[in-house]
Formats: C-alpha cells, structure tokens, sequence
C-alpha cells in the first residue's frame, strides 16, 4: 500500500467509523437497545460482520460489540515522517470500514424504509435503490456464480465523465458476463442515474445492481460475497480467513474507482483487499503493484475508459469466455434478465396471441448444409413496428456422433440462447415459446434470421462436440408453422414417454456431475435416471451429453457397481466415485435417503427436504418460499446450514422435478412421507403429483400436503393430516 | 595512529574517540593500536590443552612440506578444528545460560515468585506450550505457564532424543541433521561432549570433531537462542514495530542518564517500568534533573528498543565513548560484550558501573546483583543511585548532536501480520514478490563491531550493496545498530538506498529495506521466518532452497561463531568478514567452504571487502533462483472456471 493509501484510508475509516458510533447511539436513544435491525430477509444478519466476527448483529445492542472491535481495528493516523509499516494496519481499517458501514445501513433500513427496494430485483416507482440483495435474490444469482455463468462482479464506486461511457462500460461488463455493482457518486453524478439517462435497464435482471447512492452501500457487494462462501463454500461464520481466501481464489470481483477517490472511498478499497478484490481507477492516484494478497496488482490507476474493463479483469487474473455471436446487437448471459415491454416491442411472437414452436431435430448429414438460416415468410423487413407473427423455428442437426437423445438437450437451450441477445426478450419453449424483438434491436439491424444465427453459432459453440451440421428454417406463415406445430408435438410426447420410461435399474452409469466444485469443493453431486440434479439443470441424459461434449468436463460416467442396499439406493461404484471426488469427505451416499448418507448440496438447490420427527413424515420447501416453514427454519437457514457439500442426515437438497419421480425417498418410504410444502410449489407441480399420487393408491394425494396456508407449525402439520387420513400417519416410524 | 574516519564511519564514535585521546582515556581503540592480533593465533594455529604445549604450528617457508603436528603428534587440522569448535561451545554456552535464566525467571513468574514480572502475550505461551505438546485445553494459563517452563528447562538437560524446536525446521532439514547424526538432543549436554571431545587426546579426526560443532551450534541456534526468545516474548510481549532512536545524541544534559548494557533483558525490563515510577521522577527533579532518561546498549539495548522504543545509545564499540560524554550517571552490565575498560573510563568520570548477574563481576565495579524475586526493588534501587549520583557530575558534558530515528520491532510473529493484516496474515505476499522477482532474496546481516576494521563500515557498505540489488535484509544486534544509525531502519531509506523492485514492495508495506528483529539471541526470529517462507510454499522445500545468504562482516565473539555455524548448517551460505579462525588449515578451511555444501546444502565463507562479499550473496542467491525455476518472468495466470474446480 502507498502511504498516500494508507493514510488515506486510515482517515477514512476513522470518518465512517464516527459517522456509525453516531447513528448507533442516536438510534439506541431513538428505537431503545431491544429493537431488532438487519437487511431484509437473509440469514445471514448482518453478512461481513457475520463472516468475519460471527457475531450475528440482530438488534441494536449487539451493534456495541462489532463498534468496539471497530475501534481496536482502527489505527491511529500514519506519521509523516518514519512512519510505521501502515499496510496491514490499512487493511484493518478497511475491515472495520465495512463493520461501520453495515451498522449505518442496518440503522439506515430502520429509519428510512423506503429507501431500497426492497425484496425486488428491479427499482420500483419509488426508488432506484435495490439494497442488499435478499436470500432469494441471493441464491438466484449465486448459482450463476456457482455454474459459471458469471464469473465474478465488478463493484463500480463513482461515475463516468458522461452517460455514454456509464454506458459503454456497463455494457463491456454485460459482454464479459460480470455482475455490476453500482454505488458512491462523483461530483453529483452516480453510474446507476448515468446508465438510466442512457436509457440502459438497470436491476439485478440484467446485472446491472443499483445497490445505493453513497459510498457506504459498497458493503452490499462485499456482504454479497461473503455469503457465497458461508452458502456454497460451506464456510462457517466467524472463519474468517478461509471466506477471504475463498473469495480471493474463487470470487472474480474488482472495484472500479471512476472520478476522484475521497478518503472513504480509499478505506473501502483497502477493505476490498482483504477479500483480494483489487482496484482500478480512472484518476491518476497512486499504485500498488506488488502481489501477495490480491491474486495480482493491488490498486492500477489512470487507466483510460475504453481499456478499463479489460485492464480489470487482466488484474483481477480472469479468463473471460466471451462467446462471439454474428448478430448486430450484444450477446452473453448478462442480458438474459431485460425485458421487452409494451412500447419497446417492434415484433412479437407467441405468448398465447399467436402460434410459436421450436423444434430440433435429426437430419442425416446430407440433408443439412451447415450454417443454412432460411427464413420463409415474413421477417422484421417486411412488417411494422407492433406487429405479431405466427412462428416455428426448426434446427435441423446432422452428425455422426448425433443421438436422438440430444435432441431435447440442444432444443432446451434455445430459450437462453436467444434470450441473451441484448434487446429480445424470450419465455418458454417448445410450443408455448413467446419471443418479443425490441425497437432497439431493430434499428440495431436486428431480424428474424439472427435468431437462426444464434442458434447456428452457440449449438456450434457449446455442443460442437456431438453434431458436425446444423441449418435453421424459421416460417412465419400460419399454414406452414401449424404443420411443424403437430410434426413437434408428435416428437414431444414420444420423447417424454421414453424419459419417463427410464430407470436406475435399465442402465449401469450414472453421471456425476462437480461443476460446483469451483465454489463448493467437496460437494459431488450424482445424476441418475430417476434422480435429476438438484439445481433442476441437469438431468441424466443432459450429463450424458455433456460427457460426450467434454470428455475432460464436470460431468463424468460412473458406473453403478454393485448394488449394496437396493432400498437406500447404494451403489459401490458411487460410493467410490464420492470418495475420491469429494476429497475423501464423504465415504457414502445413499441415491433414495435423507436419513441415511443423504446425497450433499452445495446450496443450489431447487428445493430442501427435511424431517418432520414428531410428524413421522417429511416436508419440503423451494428457494422461492421465504416465510418460515414447520421445521423451524426458513429456506436460506436450511441451505445455510446443509450447503457447502456437508451430509446432513434428515435434510436432503433435491430438484422440483425429483419430487414426483418414483424413487424419491424411497429408501425412507418415498412420496407418501410429504407432509408439507408451499402451496405455490404444490400448484407448481400439481399434475405430476397427482398422477403420482394415483400411481401410489393415494388419489387425492395433493390435498393431504399441508401448506402454508393451514399449518405453520408441526403441531399444524400433524392436526391437518391426521384430519386428511395422510398415510405416513400409519407408516413406520422414520427414527 | 591510523586517521579517524578509518576508526568509524559514524560521527558520534569519531568526534569521542578525540575527545578521549584528547583527555587521554584509554579506549578499546587506543589499546588496538597498540596491541596487534597474534600471527599465530589469528589463523588458529596454536595448541595450549595441555601442560606439554603451548605448540605453535604455523606455516613456514623453511618447513613446507613437513607435517605439521603437535607434541602429541596432534594434526594442524586437529587443531584448527579443536579451536573453532570450542569456539563455538562457548558461544552456544553464552546464548543458552541467558536463555537458562530467562527459563528460570519464567518458571517463578509462573509460580507467582517473581517480583515485577507477567505473562504479557497470552497467546504465544499457548503457541509455545503447543510445540511443546502440552495440553492447553480448558486448563488455567498458570498451570500450562508452569508445565512450559519445566519443559523448557529440561531441554538444557536432555540427555536423549530431539530438542523440541527441531521439529519446527522443515522435515528435509530434519532429514539432512539426521543422515549426518547432528539432531541436539540436550543443550547443555551437546557443550559438554564438545568441550570433552576437544580435550586431549579424545576426537582427533577433525570432520568428526566438525560435526559435533555442527550439533552444539544447532543446540544453539534451534535449541538455547530460541527458547530465549520465545520465552522473552511471552514474559515481555513480542515485539511489534517501534518508533526509536539511536546514536550517543539520545543522552541528555539535563536528566538522569542510566544506560543498560548487555545482554539478558530481565533487569532492563524492571527498569523501564521503575523509570515510569512518578516518584522516582520526582527525585530526579528534586536532585537537579529535568527527569530520568533510560537508553540502550549493545543487545540490551536492543531488547528494550524492540519492546519499548527506549533509545539505544550505541554499539559495542561505543560503550567506553558513552562514558566520556561525562553524562552517563550510571551505566549497568550484566553479560557478553561487556568490556573490563568500561570501569577505567568510568573512573574518569562520575560514573557508576554496576554489574548486576552473578555471573558477572567486574573489578572496581559496583555489584548490585539482580534477582527476579526481588526485580523491581533492585531496578528502583539501582535507579536511586543513579539519581543521587546525579549531582555528582564533575566535568563538563558533551553529547554528540548524533541520533537517527528508526523502526525497529520486527519479530516472525510482527512480520505475518505486516504482510497482510489482521484477516490476511501470511508470507504469500514476502513470497510472491521473491517469486516474480521484486525482491531478489533475503539476506540476514548480522553480528558485532570489531576494532580492527572500521567500526560499523563493512555493515553498512554490504547492506546498501544488497538492497541497492532488491535483496531484503534482516538484521539483529550491532550490525542493526549499524544501520539504525545510518539511516537504513527507516521506510524513507527504501526510496533512497533500494533497488526499484524492494523499494516498491517497501513503499507497499511501509517497512524499511532493512529490518531489525532484535538481539543476537533473537537470530533464532530468522530462523523461524525462513522456515515460514518455506512452509507458505513456492520457494522450494527446505531452507537451503530459499534464495537467502547469512553474513557477519564485523565479527568478533565466539556467539557470532555459534550463530554463523547454525546458520550453515541450517543451509543457509553464510559469509564472514574482516577475520577466520581456521585460516591454519586448509583442509579444514576447505571442509567448512565447500564440502559442507554437499553436507548440509549450507556453507561458510570468508570476504574482507563488504562489497565483493555481498556480491558472493547475490550470487548465491542467483543461483538459487535459477534452481527454483524463478530467475526469468513468468506470464500472467488468468483463471477461468475449470482452474477453480481444481482447487483443494
């Protein structure tokens, strides 16, 4: 650190330190020591002072503890002359910076309410501001921190010189897939109001967080990265060095310094050091080059804007894999989240006002001519702006490595693989697709065709192992999409009928798949027939794919072995498969139990399961639910404490869709053992459980679950199923 | 009588040198003029164990050719070999009594027997007591405070096995004492075998007689020194960054000036309290003073500066030309380094020496033995004299303007925080940047002053040539004196005197290029420091990988011997200067130059001219580089997603 730095963010922190121990004993006088605090709806209190101290902040009195740490943290002014070693010192400060800036946002949210929006993933009427993000927003956007779809977040302090560099820069984040959070202001100029009056959509949608005007909300980003660690890394709260660490080797984020940096700003950055999220600023502060605790450099300065973004991510030490897609607007999973609405449509397709299917399918090799995009009927050229058209879109795919099998796994693709193209907006898929094409997009030169471009180029992309050819055909034209509307169906319901057809039993692998092993390193997951990935990604015929596409990959071929217990579902292979895998932290899984070797989550997943003793059953909950739940604990509480690849016996992290599949639970009784979940869950997958529930004998099975809706407690739980006559009243006990 | 700038190249030392021959006060300076080194005894040669002796060997024109051998038919290399091993058996003796007192004081401190004295660093003792492999757990401080302080007394008499801190050296290091049968086992036991072993005729082979040096340095080095330190930590607080100051300029006309010279820190430590003592202060008003300042000498002085930031008034060689400012009112020794002289300058002046150990009189002297039970009434009472002495003062007094402000306080401990704070304390950092190349190496200088070469010069111009080449330096005792005076111990002296690779890191961290981690038997804090930069990783799996060189260019007390001798064999290459004692023999010169290379991967060396030695560092450590693999700049790493996964 520069002793200019040093100083500097020594002062800074001194400053916000005496700014929180004024709002703490104005808010202690004002609400009284009792008075709860935290942001909305997290577990993880108050998240950097609960990563690094333990010290879990939940009322105002609790805030006492942390200012007093504050103040050992703090060192005195560095000297002007012989000055002692002032870096670590520096780095301390910037610590209790976060501390302080915590508890003034705690307050913050207490005395002004409305300030953030808060519990939304986009401003409201009222505020621009989105806050800390809650644990649903949190977990949403984590997993793409997990899978990769984002590799890391920039942390933007300040504003451009003007609007349309906030937005140029914003856009090369969006391009490079990082995350953007926005806060601090630069001679009354904010990034986030820059990115507005330049017409850019801001909101966690489309990555572009507006996390709060001043200085003090950069905490926001930093809280954001440490609950990575505690929800995917599995790292416990108060173990502070490994959830630096881990941030340092597994969290991409860097702070973007734009205009001239205050003191505060440069405690905040000193801060950031500790978590190795270095600095880059456009002004011409001091440097800190030498490594050690950032990857590389410390803090790089004066760097132009137009080489700002890749002069960050050189720093920060990512490998950014941009996908080049040969269409005039942007591309990448950062534009995945915008929306097309009402004004901004120029073209519309589907959505129940027109007809709109996508189908991929097999072709023989001479029958496709690679890179082929037809477009027969009208495109964007030939219609007005507000126009709707009917639409079939048909990948035909030619290789010798193809399988009819891979079919749904590209076709599924298509929804994000259009999505991510700035300016169009798609929902659904197969014969409920609706894809809207904004005005902007096409005056960026935007048509139908680039849609048939996508497809060609990221199928080539990211499946270029398993098709040599592919042509797209798009028809707008009612006849001919109603005739490719029933050649689909027919292929859909043959292909749904072999899925369901499938069982652990017809085959001798499974796949695993580690693809979260970046963040959560000792959790494996195992995918098999008749037990889909927990996040809901991935089934087996997806991580047989993506075998084939990557030999080398997260997705490996286990094979089954023998049988050890056929009702818990215990295989030797796997169980040696896991060991290795899982660095010898887990010996065994069980593929059909959460009572026994319960499979390990490493936090992504879709739904929770978890015992309900006195109930003798099971509830579940999805990530969606943020209320209490019989068991005592909320979602993001469960994830938090069964997350980062530990085996929790009577918890287990499962998909939505594994729910209703036959073997779910089967080692402690299988389905009929559900005695609660959301209603908005139940709804959800209502069909399937229904039928399921016949299949069992139990035809009125969905309306023996308890929701939130009558039970809130286990005592609920067990009064209402003991009204309905639910079976696991009679079955054998679970412990 | 050489001229005066080639006596020192410090101000302070020239400007009182004059003024004693002025005054014509015998001083060590004087005295060398006239008394020249023995020709014989310079290059070791000479054998006086027994009544049939003293047998002269030296080399002769006459007789080249012959064998030349003892009475009892003793080799010249047996003889060289016998010298420099008791050498160093005295030196590890010296370090380890001071550690067996500070041992002592401790256990009574635990027991609550001592008078003055506490824990202060609670979580050292636990970091001890687990090398020690006592159970810490749900028992009481005082309980594991006394089970650590028998343990470590026992290591003086182990007969068998390790000593415990030998197990803190990497495993390869391990390996290699083993394979050669040198592990210590016992401190005092591995000085007695030497000095038996030296007797006559006993260990006549002299690579045998070598090796069993090679355990006693160890005993020293890994075994007293650090037992020292660690319990001094404990008992004292470990050291964290100080502001200071030093040179003769830190004394001061109008108060009462006590200075602590020597060597073990427990009286000086009562001393810095009792010198806070209002009522003491009081009295020193009330006899004339303005108040009571407390300074330093030699590692004393060096052991309260680290812990305290108390000046240091000079360096060895500047301890009679502190008396002849006619202001010191009291002036108290207790072991090492401590020159019989001092009392003839001291009866010059008003001055009052005291020696204070029990091991330690001096004729003339005042003795006021120190005792931890009764430590703080000893240190108010020695206070007392000093101040009544006060208004004794008969000649006019005169400082030299000279004091330099430095940073001193760097101990292992200090240096992990330094490099990445609270949250991030680690040696990745001292790593990396040895690793792409900003800082070239590490070099520790070390060591004394001695008068037949100029006082505090080969110091300074070898440790300006190393870091003018990004080398770090870590120094301890007179050589850091040295550089406090010179400026070097101060973050400025990085952007001044640093090559541009160090003088960034330093600028990053705020240190200076130069480190001072404290007295001669805290040479233990480089050992541990380095075993740190192995276990961080990177820079190979033994000492002897690190791109590091040891040195002490102005040498001259058999400790410096122990001290270079456990760092060869510690592997690290080691350079001494101005005199060696083996010069007698070429093969045992040999022996110690170069086959202790493929030995122990460490070896000894001998330069006169400071530059051209540090330039034998810099080479070595080149090479050390070049066999890392990191002598050329490697690319930028960038990770993508598959690289996270293969993380541990």
């Amino acid at each position: 650190m520069s002793k200019i730095i040093a100083s500097a963010a020594i002062r800074g922190a001194h400053k916000i330190f005496n700014m929180a121990e004024q709002k703490y004993r104005e808010a202690l006088e004002k609400f009284g020591p009792g008075q709860e605090v935290g942001f909305p709806n997290t577990a993880y209190y108050l998240p950097i002072i609960y990563a690094i101290t333990g010290i879990g902040v939940s009322k105002i009195e609790d805030m006492k503890r942390v200012l007093d740490i504050c103040k050992k943290l703090i060192p005195p002014p560095v000297r002007e002359n012989v000055p002692l070693p002032y870096l670590a010192p520096a780095l301390d400060a910037g610590m209790a910076t976060f501390f302080a800036e915590e508890i003034i946002e705690a307050i913050r949210y207490l005395e002004e309410p409305d300030r953030y929006a808060i519990n939304s993933e986009d401003p409201n009427d009222k505020t621009i501001w989105l806050g800390a993000a809650n644990d649903v927003i949190f977990r949403k956007r984590g997993v793409e921190f997990v899978d990769g779809t984002a590799p890391g977040f920039a942390a933007i302090v300040g504003a451009a010189p003007d609007a349309a560099t906030a937005a140029k820069i914003a856009l090369e984040l969006q391009e490079k897939n990082l995350y953007v959070f926005m806060c601090g202001e630069n001679g009354g100029k904010r990034f986030t109001q820059q990115l507005q009056e330049a017409g850019v959509q801001v909101g966690w949608s489309t990555r572009l967080a507006s996390l709060g005007p001043d200085i003090y909300q950069a905490v926001f980003a930093i809280g954001f990265a440490c609950r990575v660690a505690m929800a995917f890394g599995g790292i416990k709260p108060g173990d502070f060095r490994r959830n630096l660490i881990y941030n340092k080797d597994r969290t991409y984020a860097f702070v973007l310094a734009l205009g001239d940096v205050t003191d505060e700003w440069y405690a905040n950055a000193a801060g950031a050091i500790n978590w190795g999220f270095p600095t880059i600023a456009d002004t011409p502060i001091p440097q800190v080059l030498p490594t050690g605790i950032c990857t590389y450099e410390h803090v790089v300065s004066n760097i132009p804007h137009d080489q700002i973004v890749q002069k960050a991510v050189e720093v920060r030490g990512l490998k950014v894999q941009v996908a080049k897609v040969p269409i005039p607007v942007s591309y990448g999973p950062a534009f995945e989240g915008e929306r097309v609405r009402g004004k901004d449509i120029y073209l519309e397709v589907g959505g129940g006002k027109t007809l709109a299917v996508e189908w991929t399918t097999t072709r023989r090799m001479e029958e496709v001519e690679d890179g082929k995009i037809e477009v027969i009927g009208s495109d964007v050229g030939e219609v007005t702006a507000g126009t709707r058209l009917n639409f079939a879109m048909v990948a035909e795919v030619a290789g010798r490595n193809f399988q009819e099998d891979f079919e749904p796994i590209l076709e599924r693709q298509n929804h994000h693989l259009i999505n991510q193209a700035q300016g169009i907006m798609h929902i659904g898929q197969r014969d409920i697709a609706w894809i809207r094409i904004s005005k902007q997009a096409v005056e960026k030169g935007f048509t139908l065709k680039d849609i048939g471009k996508i497809i060609h180029a990221k199928y080539h992309q990211d499946f270029g192992a398993i098709f040599d050819k592919v042509q797209v055909k798009i028809y707008t034209e009612e006849e001919k999409v109603r005739e490719i509307l029933d050649k689909a169906r027919a292929t859909y319901a043959h292909r749904d009928a072999r899925v369901e057809g499938m069982t652990d039993e017809s085959i001798d692998t499974f796949y695993s798949c580690i693809l979260c092993q970046s963040f959560a390193p000792n959790h494996v997951c195992i995918v098999s027939p008749e037990r889909t990935g927990l996040c809901g990604a991935y089934n087996w015929l997806d991580c047989r794919a993506a075998y084939e596409i990557n030999p080398e990959g997260p997705n490996q071929p286990v094979v089954k072995g023998q049988c050890i217990d056929e009702k818990l579902g215990q295989f030797t292979g796997c169980n040696d498969y896991v060991k290795k895998a899982s660095r010898q932290k887990v010996e065994n899984v069980s593929f059909y139990s959460l009572m026994v070797d319960p499979m390990t989550t490493c936090g992504c997943c879709e739904c929770i399961a978890a015992i309900l003793p006195m109930c003798n059953g099971i509830m579940t909950v999805d990530r969606d639910f943020n209320d209490m739940t019989p068991c005592g604990m909320k979602f993001t509480t469960l994830a938090g404490s069964i997350g980062g690849g530990a085996q929790t016996p009577g918890f287990l992290g499962h998909s939505k869709y594994n729910i209703t599949q036959r073997k779910f639970l089967k080692g402690d009784g299988g389905l009929s053992r559900i005695v609660w979940m959301p209603k908005r869950l139940k709804e959800e997958i209502y069909e399937r459980l229904q039928k399921r529930g016949e299949e069992l004998g139990i035809p009125d099975f969905p309306d023996m679950i308890a929701d939130e809706t009558v039970a809130m407690t286990e005592d609920e739980v067990i009064a209402y199923i003991t009204e309905k006559g639910h079976p696991c009243v009679a079955m054998e006990p679970l412990m | 009588m050489p001229e005066e700038k080639e006596r020192s190249i410090d101000g302070a030392t020239v400007e009182l040198i004059k003024k004693a021959e002025r005054e014509n006060i015998s001083t060590v300076f004087s005295r060398a003029d006239v008394m020249k080194p023995c020709p014989i005894g310079v290059e070791e040669s000479c054998c006086k164990i027994c009544g049939m002796g003293p047998c002269r060997l030296p080399r002769s024109k006459k007789d080249e050719g012959k064998a030349r051998v003892g009475v009892c038919g003793a080799t010249i290399e047996t003889v060289v070999a016998r010298n420099f091993a008791r050498k160093i058996a005295a030196g590890t003796a010296s370090h380890s009594d001071h550690a067996r007192e500070v041992v002592s004081t401790f256990l009574k401190t635990a027991r609550g027997e001592t008078m003055g004295f506490s824990i202060k660093d609670e979580i050292k003792l636990l970091e001890v007591a687990l090398d020690f492999g006592i159970e810490i757990e749900g028992r009481p401080m005082k309980e594991i405070a006394i089970e650590l302080g028998e343990k470590a007394l026992a290591e003086f008499g182990k007969q068998d096995g390790e000593l415990v801190y030998v197990k803190k050296a990497p495993l390869k290091r391990q390996e290699i004492w083993k394979k050669y049968g040198v592990t210590p086992r016992g401190i005092d036991r591995e000085v007695v075998e030497m000095m038996h072993r030296t007797h006559m005729g006993v260990d006549q082979d002299y690579k045998h007689i070598l090796l069993q040096a090679t355990r006693t340095a160890l005993a020293d080095g890994w075994g007293g020194s650090m037992i020292s330190t660690d319990l001094q930590d404990i008992m004292f607080g470990t050291p964290v960054p100080v502001l200071g100051a030093i040179n003769l300029g830190v004394l001061k006309e109008d108060q009462v000036n006590i200075i602590v010279h020597g060597h073990e820190p427990l009286l000086p430590e009562m001393l810095v309290v009792a010198s806070r003592d209002p009522e003491l202060k009081q009295m020193a008003i009330k006899a004339g003073a303005t108040g009571i300042n407390l300074t330093g000498m030699c590692c004393s002085a060096n052991e309260v500066l680290m812990r305290h930031g108390i000046p240091s008034a000079g360096n060895f060689l500047q301890q009679e030309l502190a008396l002849i400012t006619g202001a010191v009112d009291l002036m108290t020794v207790d072991v090492q380094c401590q020159m019989q002289g001092l009392q003839g300058v001291a009866e010059c002046f008003h001055t009052k020496l005291v020696t204070t150990s029990d091991r330690a009189m001096i004729e003339g002297a005042t003795h006021i033995e120190f005792h931890p039970e009764k430590g703080l009434d000893t240190a108010k009472q020695i206070l007392k004299m000093a101040i009544e002495n006060y208004p004794n003062r008969r000649h006019a007094v005169y400082i030299p303007s000279h004091s330099q402000d430095m940073v001193a306080g760097f101990s292992h401990e200090t240096i992990t925080y330094l490099l990445g704070g609270l949250f991030r304390a680690s040696y990745r950092p001292l790593n990396d940047n040895i690793a792409n190349g900003r800082i070239r190496g590490v070099a520790g200088v070390v060591g004394c002053n001695n008068v037949r070469t100029t006082h505090d010069a080969a110091h300074i111009a070898m440790i300006k040539e190393l870091i003018k080449n990004d080398v770090l330096v870590l120094t301890t005792g007179c050589a850091a004196m040295a550089c406090g005076k010179a400026g070097l111990l101060t973050p400025e002296a990085a952007k001044e005197f640093a090559g541009s690779g160090l003088a960034e890191v330093c600028e990053t961290i705020g240190i200076p290029p130069v480190l001072h981690m404290g007295a001669c038997v805290d040479n233990s804090r480089i050992l541990i420091a380095a075993a740190a930069m192995v276990k961080e990783g990177g820079l190979g799996d033994d000492l002897s990988d690190l791109p590091v060189a040891g040195a002490a260019p102005e040498w001259m007390s058999e400790k410096a011997l122990a001290i270079g001798h456990y760092f060869v064999a510690s592997g690290v290459f080691t350079v001494f200067g101005t005199t060696w004692p083996t010069m007698g023999s070429e093969k045992v010169t040999k022996h110690l130059f170069e086959e202790y290379e493929e030995m122990f991967k460490g070896m000894w060396a001998f330069e006169m001219d400071p530059v051209k030695a540090a330039h034998l560092m810099i080479d070595h450590i080149d090479k050390k580089r070049k066999a890392l693999g990191i002598d050329k700049a490697r690319d930028r790493v960038l990770y993508d997603m598959a690289m996270r996964r293969a993380l541990d």
